[in-house]
């Protein structure tokens, strides 16, 4: 790069880091620092306070919650450049992207690709303002690693469809606005008669009964739909394309579960500084329970070339556009990780790492309790990891197909 | 792989190319069936030498490239890849501790040398049969430096050793007080052990009290992207011949225990590509290099040792032969994994480092 690009663009990156640190300076309020997206989240609807719609509605109103989003449907048409400026200054004064959810994570960057004019213009900016969420009508009874047996149908009536069937382990489908689904259209081919929708979760018709799970939460829920009109202009793309529209909207989902902003939490706190608080440690500060500490060593090494695969994934797709082929890795070897750290965790705390409630256990261990319960959803939700097995295999690897 | 520069990419086509059509494993099997001590190819060697790759990490103004560990990680993750018997690694360990710790003078002396090929250099730690920079006895006194070292790496085509003294690094050249006892390792490769007896020494003075630590962390790296190569070559080798192999009227890809199976080390050496690479990265950012390093050779070991164990495995029958390849990686892989750092040495310094 000559010399005076190079400055140009150093000069012009520094005046936008100037913007945010002006925006952060007025907009954002003390008393959220350090506090967390509630949008996010799947484990409940946190009303929101005027502070927390405020700072929403500020950082919506600039697109700025989805940086790279085009201006038109209400992104904020950076630079990826730009938008690291804008991630380095929140996280640099404890403040939060208001702007997240599945709409953020999945349906929004699908829609973009896939949705015509009209639904773009109408779903895409309620998304980066944080005014809707959506949740996911994918899995059903009988359709979960063989996604593509689903049976929920739609009939073709003229101006509308008219859907009947059941999805489930649809997340956060109690407090959810709409809901991106795919539903059977043709009941002659099993991939080509699958179409992609959107429903209103307040039409007549829909009803949502959420499943408790073994960690006590209950951030899923079974969804039914009885006679429930969808006019047409909420199909995506065309009849039949929604397997492949499906499948894009998992690749999505897949880099999501296994980082992006999760991992920069979950580089946090290391299992070795837990574990001097619970356990013996001699004078030099070391753990004294010497197979424990290889347990976390080990642990921790392959934790940290986890990450760095996170990051290299992010690296190569945006040298080279799209998301990257390793996707499937990360979801695959994430999500183990996540779990056998949960493990590990209950093992350095002993039965204070076991609470299921009351006063003598802190914030932190009951915390992690219902996360390792919870956290055994996570090789089965999003395309297990024998179905990611199966994709690497014949995607990435080019083995035939079993079947 | 690390997105790359333009000139990276064309060192590592260079170096693929090379070492696809110059130094197949079949050159590997003859220098083992010349049964020479020094164990490969001078002529090899050489043109390596020629093509810029011993200078690499060396100082554009001491005849180098100056294109850093990564861009020498390339090079040698490719020639591994082809099981290519060279002291290249060794002699980039060596000239990265004469960068580390040597005077002007000693830089303007001997880096040159190593790069142009003339000299072959090689890294002398050990004195027992476990990587142990702690427990080392060897003395210097009136500038003769006196020890013995163990399994030392190219020991034989080596005309200059860096050694490690209680009171930290020295360069001695072959000859009076060095003499040389043969160790034949699984991998066949040059391997000794050396006495020094009263040899003329000469000191390292910089670097700091963190020198050898360092240049072990370098070691570390290089022999980790050699381990990179050979992992990549193990398991494409082994997904061509799942691919092949008929078995109940099937290809064996076709089954779905073997393709989970390819799936996971598949993913291993996804992380350990990631590992590696992030290792000697942070050799040439100089930030966070002791843990960078531990974890590219301890994630290196991990992997490696899986897919030379699975590699074997599902070659079936004739991974076991001599005239497969396949077992040639599984020995190099034991005696790579044993040096710089096992996995339980380098366990226990990731957590010495993270302070438990």
């Amino acid at each position: 790069m000559p010399t005076q690009l190079k400055s140009d663009v150093h000069t012009s990156e520094d005046a936008f880091r100037t913007e945010v640190r002006q925006f952060l300076a007025t907009n954002f309020p003390d008393e959220l620092k350090g506090t967390g997206n509630m949008m996010a989240g799947l484990d409940g609807p946190t009303d929101e306070n005027p502070v927390q719609k405020k700072w929403r509605e500020a950082v919506g109103g600039r697109g700025w919650g989805t940086p790279t989003w085009p201006k038109e449907y209400g992104g904020g048409g950076l630079t990826k450049g730009q938008a690291r400026i804008i991630e380095h200054e929140f996280a640099k004064v404890g403040a939060y992207n208001p702007i997240g959810g599945m709409g953020v994570m999945m349906f929004g960057p699908t829609l973009l690709e896939y949705g015509d004019e009209r639904q773009k213009l109408e779903h895409i900016p309620p998304i980066c303002r944080g005014e809707i969420r959506w949740c996911q009508g994918y899995s059903e009874p009988n359709a979960g690693s063989d996604l593509a047996n689903l049976q929920t149908f739609a009939v073709d009536k003229g101006d509308h469809y008219l859907i009947n069937g059941q999805k489930t382990w649809t997340s956060g489908g109690q407090w959810a606005d709409k809901c991106f689904a795919i539903v059977r259209t043709d009941r002659s081919d099993k991939h080509k008669g699958i179409s992609f929708m959107l429903i209103d979760m307040d039409a007549p018709g829909v009803e949502v009964r959420p499943i408790t799970m073994i960690s006590g939460t209950s951030p899923f829920c079974e969804t039914f739909f009885t006679d429930v009109k969808v006019p047409k202009e909420n199909l995506v793309g065309k009849e039949g394309q929604g397997w492949t529209i499906g499948k894009r909207l998992l690749q999505h989902e897949r880099t999501n579960i296994s980082g992006g902003g999760r991992l920069a939490g979950m580089m946090g706190q290391s299992l070795g500084d837990i574990a001097k608080k619970y356990c013996e440690t001699g004078g030099d500060g070391a753990l004294v329970n010497k197979v424990l500490r290889d347990k976390i060593a080990d642990l921790e090494i392959r934790w940290n070339s986890f990450l760095l695969t996170a990051l290299r994934a992010v690296e190569e797709s945006k040298a080279q556009g799209g998301v990257s082929e390793i996707s499937s890795v990360l979801k695959k070897v994430g999500t183990k990780l996540a779990q056998d750290r949960s493990e590990l965790l209950i093992e350095i705390r002993g039965f204070q790492g076991l609470g299921w409630e009351g006063d003598e256990f802190g914030d932190d261990e009951l915390e992690d309790v219902r996360g390792w319960l919870f956290g055994k959803a996570a090789t089965i939700y999003g395309g297990s990891t024998e179905v990611q097995n199966n994709i690497i295999a014949k995607r990435v690897l080019g083995m035939l197909d079993h079947q | 792989m690390a997105v790359l520069s333009e000139e990276q990419e064309m060192l590592r086509n260079m170096a693929r190319d090379w070492a696809t059509k110059e130094s197949p494993v079949s050159e590997f099997r003859k220098v083992r069936a010349a049964g020479q001590p020094q164990a490969y190819n001078a002529d090899a060697y050489a043109a390596m030498a020629e093509m810029g790759w011993v200078g690499i990490i060396i100082p554009e103004a001491h005849g180098g490239s100056d294109f850093g560990f990564l861009s020498a990680g390339l090079v040698v993750e490719e020639l591994g890849k082809t099981l290519t018997a060279s002291p290249l690694v060794a002699t980039t360990i060596a000239a990265s501790a004469i960068l580390l710790g040597g005077s002007d003078e000693q830089k303007a002396k001997w880096l040159p040398r190593l790069a142009s090929g003339e000299t072959v250099a090689t890294l002398a730690v050990e004195e027992g049969t476990h990587c142990d920079p702690s427990a080392i006895e060897t003395s210097v006194s009136g500038g003769k430096l006196t020890g013995k070292k163990a399994f030392v790496h190219e020991a034989h085509g080596a005309s200059l050793f860096v050694v490690a003294a209680k009171d930290g690094l020295y360069l001695i050249e072959k000859g009076d007080g060095v003499s040389l006892t043969t160790r034949k390792l699984t991998d066949q490769r040059s391997h000794a052990d050396i006495q020094f007896a009263g040899a003329s020494a000469e000191k390292l003075e910089g670097g700091g009290d963190s020198l050898l630590g360092d240049v072990l962390d370098r070691a570390r790296v290089l022999s980790a992207a050699e381990m990179l190569g050979m992992a990549q070559a193990v398991f494409d080798t082994t997904l061509d011949y799942l691919k092949q192999r008929v078995q109940f009227n099937q290809v064996l890809a076709t089954f779905q225990a073997l393709q989970h199976r390819m799936a996971d080390l598949f993913a291993d050496l996804t992380q350990m590509r990631s590992a590696v690479e992030a290792g000697l990265q942070a050799v040439d950012s100089g930030f966070g290099v002791a843990r960078a390093a531990t974890i590219a050779k301890a994630e290196a070991n991990r992997v490696l040792h899986a897919i030379s164990n699975q590699g074997i495995q599902l070659h079936g029958g004739i991974g076991m032969t001599d005239e497969f390849n396949v077992g040639f990686y599984l020995k190099r892989a034991r005696v790579l994994e044993a040096s710089w750092g096992s996995s339980s040495y380098l366990k226990d310094r990731f957590a010495r480092l993270s302070g438990y």
